[in-house]
């Protein structure tokens, strides 16, 4: 059974880049535009992984990570920030609320799909 | 016919109402909750208008016209100088003054000789203007009876002399209660003003009364008048007494201060320098309201009682009688008690004041009797001389009256009276404002003041009475021709008041300025000196308690002051004085320079400055500072003060510029920080598309078999993602160079309805594509904008691009307006679309803040444009802004001014 | 040096503006009558209520 991934970004070009990447690569895939899509989304596709922007409208990627981390039935659910900022205080902060990595923007595809198969148990 | 029971009854009735305002205002003035009001201390100082005023207008009116309006227009206008008299309340509260003379010796070294001359000045030239208040009221009484001419006997006493006596009663009842520390009367006070109202309302009354009643108004009495000769010189000022009008208003707006009763409710009854607020318009409508009838009454008894037509001073009573209207007469009568009550009272509680602490005292207290009483309790020893006094006084205004009588017009008196208390003018002025005036000047010129006036005006009085031989005024002193009394060295053409004022002025004035310049004066009068005239720098007692160096002790000064003040009076003051130095008992304060400052202060105010000084001497070893030291002292507190005021703007100085530093330091770090803000935010625009561009690309290059449709799909995305970056950078160049002002412009004359019209165009078919109708609307006849021509048309389209962007496909609109707007050219677009929050509206101008969350995807916009718009269009002089709510469309709306004062269209 | 209070200042000048308008040779410039009242008689009254006035408001407004 495939693992399922959620791409959670406000940019549909790079939802659908990521998209097109991981679903060659054999994942299920769900996409999701802003934080509350993304919880909405987690409830019912109840992904194995989340690919998560840091700023997006209504919810940003933070709370969303909150949110997530304070229910202990998604403990097992692996959380990858995204973010463009690269300031260390929000790589810092991004893992202190419980992200599992934390990915920079613009990042190399193999690099990002060899990080998600590690954390996945898939390499 | 007035029963003669009936009128004692009313003035007796009277009377007692007097007593229980009086008696009221005393015991709030205990309870400590006073009932002078700024109303009540303004209409305290109508004590001014006394029967004189009452009667003797009218009587005034009927010879010289309008001219009996000086008396009142003085005092109007020197109210108005307030700062000379809060300076001198100001004064006579730091020093515990308690009369004129007392103000005029504590300036002057606290002079016995000096307080003793004013008193003297004072007694004399008031006792006749008291005998003339004794004969108004006899005058009104035999009125009243119908036997002019007549002294009118109750159970066999002479009438005025009754009226003499009840008044003295009431005075010495309520003036000498007991010995005030600042000698205030509050019940006093509040009763003269109830006095003062009585008295404006019954003279109001009969002054419609005649005018309305028996005349058909103003306009009739003047008619009627004009039709007479004789009479229509009144309604006409004379301008050849323009000397005479300008000394009457001068020697009124003297009297004002310096009657010693006018000083009394002015100056020592002040409870609140505020209060002047009131007093400076309140008192002189007072007066307006109180002469407005003067001249219709006495041009209508004129009329109607003929050439021959009784005494005009007493119009105001036969007018009403002669109608019968015996009610309103007995109003008016009323009116004229409480003129002359009201005067009398103030006016024999002031002199009394000054005849025991300044006549009395100084003889007493070299006396071996006094010497000897050396521990008994003075209070009352000062009480009863100042009753004896009040009783004295009204003696001698009633021996006045009986022998001057009827030698003189009601007026005469007056004016004489003023004329006497004129003479303190220099040195009172002199010494609030001139620190050189000396003792011996203030001494010299009250003197030469004095002498002038007794032998040009109160003895030419006495000869025209025939009580002594006349031969100085019609022939000179000895037959001297220059020495004649009323045209002194020759000086003739002037009326007696004027030609007295001048040479006694210039007399007084004289003397004491050359006699302060040719002396010197004494430590002590230096020390006042500076008191005096730099009361406002004094705020507290510095040079004070320096200037007096010696040995003293507590006990004596304690006695002293018990002596004067009565045990239970002095033991409180002293408590009180303790607790201002933190000591729990005054036994343990130290009798230092400060304490004997306090004792004196207190003996002064129930003694005077003068005799104070005396008694505080007689038992304390002082040593003599001398004037040099003195003057070094007053000096040294001068550059001390000056120093620290120096200090003090210094210290101001380096506050300011520590705070202007700290905001600097605030702005520069939050310019920092929105820099920093700046960068990462600019970070975010910049790899956005720069993630999709990469990822696209990597998956191209690494899979070379991806359809030819995703293939171009994906190409497509990089180009426009490539398309994004390349603006978003152009932006923020063009944001950078229009923030730090080194854009280009290329100002010229633009026609905005072309522009508009070109950018409607250029984004034709981007609308169509989307389905959005445009509709544009340009006013005719428009005038051209200073501007660059470029710019304004990226503003425009950044306003119609964003606009389609917002609006939904196929059913939305958008609408250009170009209208006038007074000077101004004002575009707005407007657009159906979801509208913004009053949040968003402020918002969306910062950079890189785009609206939008109820937008289906995300905008396709840089979160520039509208920022460099807002730039652009400020940079033209105009605004850009939005008007919007959510669900209403949005109007964004910018202005132009236009290039010169164009015509209106 | 403290500086005048401006309540002060402008009540004196308006005592330095109200002896001129009160005494001669201006006072001798009202003749005849107007509405059947002296002229002068008029003027005095008249002058006299309005410098009361302006106290008022000077004195009245609340400044300190």
């Amino acid at each position: 059974m495939s693992k399922k991934i959620l791409i959670v970004d406000d940019e549909p070009n790079i939802v659908i880049s990521l998209e097109f990447l991981l679903k060659k690569e054999g994942f299920e895939v769900a996409v999701a535009a802003d934080g509350e899509e993304a919880l909405a989304q987690v409830a019912s596709f109840n992904p194995d992984l989340i690919l998560l922007d840091v700023m997006m409208p209504r919810k940003s990627g933070f709370e969303v990570c909150e949110a997530l981390r304070s229910d202990p039935s998604r403990a097992g659910l692996l959380i990858v920030m995204l973010t463009a900022k690269g300031r260390d205080t929000e790589v810092a902060k991004g893992l202190a609320i419980g992200a599992d990595a934390y990915v920079t923007k613009p990042f190399s595809t193999k690099d990002l799909l060899a990080r998600v198969k590690d954390m996945l148990g898939l390499a | 016919m007035l029963s003669g029971w009936f009128v004692v009854l009313l003035s007796a009735t009277y009377v007692g109402v007097l007593f229980a305002i009086a008696r009221f205002g005393d015991a709030r003035a205990d309870a400590g909750r006073s009932i002078i009001s700024a109303n009540v201390y303004g209409l305290s100082l109508a004590v001014y208008c006394t029967s004189w005023t009452f009667f003797g207008s009218v009587g005034r009116a009927t010879s010289g016209g309008l001219s009996f309006l000086t008396i009142y227009l003085g005092p109007t206008l020197m109210l108005l100088c307030v700062g000379v008299i809060i300076k001198m309340i100001r004064i006579a509260k730091a020093q515990r003054i308690t009369s004129i003379a007392d103000f005029i010796a504590s300036r002057y070294g606290k002079s016995q000789l000096l307080a003793g001359l004013v008193t003297v000045i004072a007694v004399i030239g008031i006792v006749p203007y008291i005998a003339l208040q004794l004969k108004a009221v006899a005058a009104s009484l035999a009125v009243l009876f119908d036997q002019p001419g007549h002294t009118i006997h109750l159970w066999g006493v002479d009438s005025t002399f009754l009226v003499a006596g009840v008044l003295a009663l009431f005075t010495i009842l309520f003036g000498t209660r007991h010995l005030d520390a600042t000698e205030r009367h509050e019940g006093m006070v509040a009763a003269v003003a109830f006095e003062s109202v009585v008295k404006l309302l019954a003279f109001v009354a009969v002054g419609v009364f005649v005018t309305y009643g028996m005349y058909g108004g103003f306009v009739d009495v003047f008619q009627r008048a004009l039709a007479h000769p004789e009479l229509a010189g009144l309604l006409q000022l004379d301008s050849s007494r323009a000397g005479a009008w300008a000394s009457m208003i001068l020697l009124s707006g003297l009297a004002i201060v310096f009657l010693p009763r006018q000083f009394q409710v002015m100056v020592v009854e002040n409870v609140d320098e505020s209060h002047l607020k009131r007093a400076v318009w309140l008192f002189p409508l007072y007066l307006l309201l109180i002469n407005i009838f003067v001249l219709p009454v006495a041009l209508g008894g004129l009329l109607h009682f003929g050439a021959q037509g009784g005494n005009p001073d007493t119009f105001v009573l036969t007018l009403p009688l002669s109608q019968g209207a015996e009610s309103l007469a007995l109003l008016v009568f009323i009116g004229g008690l409480s003129a002359a009550t009201g005067m009398v009272i103030v006016e024999t509680i002031a002199l009394s004041t000054m005849i025991c602490n300044d006549l009395v005292m100084p003889a007493l207290l070299r006396s071996r009797w006094l010497q000897r009483q050396q521990q008994s309790d003075l209070s009352g020893l000062l009480i009863g001389i100042r009753r004896v006094a009040i009783a004295l006084i009204l003696l001698l205004g009633y021996i006045y009256f009986k022998a001057a009588g009827e030698a003189y017009a009601l007026v005469g008196i007056g004016l004489i009276s003023f004329a006497a208390v004129a003479q303190f003018a220099p040195a009172l002025f002199g010494g609030m404002y001139w620190k050189q005036g000396t003792r011996a000047g203030a001494l010299a010129g009250l003197l030469c003041g004095f002498s002038v006036w007794l032998y040009t005006l109160l003895l030419p009085s006495f000869a025209k009475s025939g009580w002594i031989d006349s031969s100085f005024v019609e022939h000179g002193l000895f037959g001297i021709d220059w020495l004649r009394a009323q045209a002194l060295f020759g000086l003739s053409g002037l009326d007696e008041i004027s030609h007295c004022l001048w040479w006694s002025m210039l007399a007084n004035i004289g003397a004491y300025i050359a006699v302060s310049l040719h002396s010197r004066p004494d430590a002590l009068e230096a020390g006042q000196a500076e008191r005096f005239v730099d009361v406002f720098r004094h705020a507290q007692r510095v040079p004070d308690s320096r200037l007096w160096r010696g040995n003293a002790s507590l006990s004596e000064l304690a006695t002293l002051l018990e002596r004067f003040l009565g045990p239970q009076r002095a033991r409180q003051q002293l408590a009180g004085y303790a607790r201002t130095r933190r000591v729990s008992d005054w036994r343990s304060l130290p009798a230092d320079a400060e304490f004997v400052h306090f004792a004196e202060t207190e003996l002064a105010g129930a003694i005077g400055s003068a005799s104070a000084r005396a008694m505080v001497s007689s038992v304390t070893r002082e040593e003599d500072l001398g004037l040099e030291e003195v003057l070094d002292i007053l000096d040294e507190a001068t550059q001390v003060r000056a120093h620290s005021r120096e200090l003090e703007a210094k210290q101001q100085a380096l506050e300011a510029a520590t705070a202007e530093l700290r905001e600097a330091n605030e702005r520069l770090r939050e310019l920092d920080r929105m820099k920093d803000d700046f960068i990462s935010t600019v970070t975010h625009e910049l790899r956005t598309p720069l993630t999709s561009i990469r990822a696209l690309s990597e998956m191209l290059f690494d899979d070379p078999k991806v359809e030819l449709e995703q293939r171009r799909r994906f190409l497509g995305i990089i180009v426009s993602e490539t398309e994004r970056l390349t603006r978003l950078i152009n932006q923020i160049l063009d944001m950078a160079k229009l923030e730090s002002g080194r854009a280009e412009w290329t100002t010229g004359e633009v026609n905005v309805g072309d522009v508009v019209r070109e950018a409607g165009e250029a984004l034709g078919p981007l609308y169509r594509e989307k389905g959005v109708h445009l509709s544009i609307d340009i006013a005719e006849g428009l005038p051209v904008v200073l501007a660059d021509r470029d710019r304004l048309m990226q503003v425009v389209v950044n306003l119609l691009s964003n606009a389609v962007k917002f609006v939904a496909p196929a059913s939305g609109s958008v609408s250009v307006v170009v209208a006038r707007e007074k000077n101004l050219l004002q575009v707005s677009v407007a657009d159906n679309g979801p509208g913004l929050t009053a949040e968003e509206c402020g918002v969306i101008f910062e950079k890189f803040r785009q609206g939008g969350n109820t937008m289906t995807d995300k905008p396709q916009g840089t979160g520039l444009g509208l920022p460099i718009s807002r730039q652009i269009v400020e940079y033209f002089g105009g605004k850009l802004w939005v008007e919007s709510a959510p669900g209403a469309g949005a109007t964004f709306i910018f202005t132009v001014p236009l290039a010169k004062a164009a015509p209106e269209a | 040096m403290k500086r005048l209070s401006p309540v002060r200042q402008r009540l004196g000048a308006l005592a330095l503006f109200g002896v001129p308008l009160l005494s001669f040779p201006v006072l001798g410039l009202p003749q005849g009558e107007v509405a059947g009242i002296p002229a002068i008689f008029l003027y005095l009254f008249g002058v006299w209520g309005v410098l009361i006035l302006l106290a008022a408001r000077v004195a009245e407004r609340q400044g300190k």
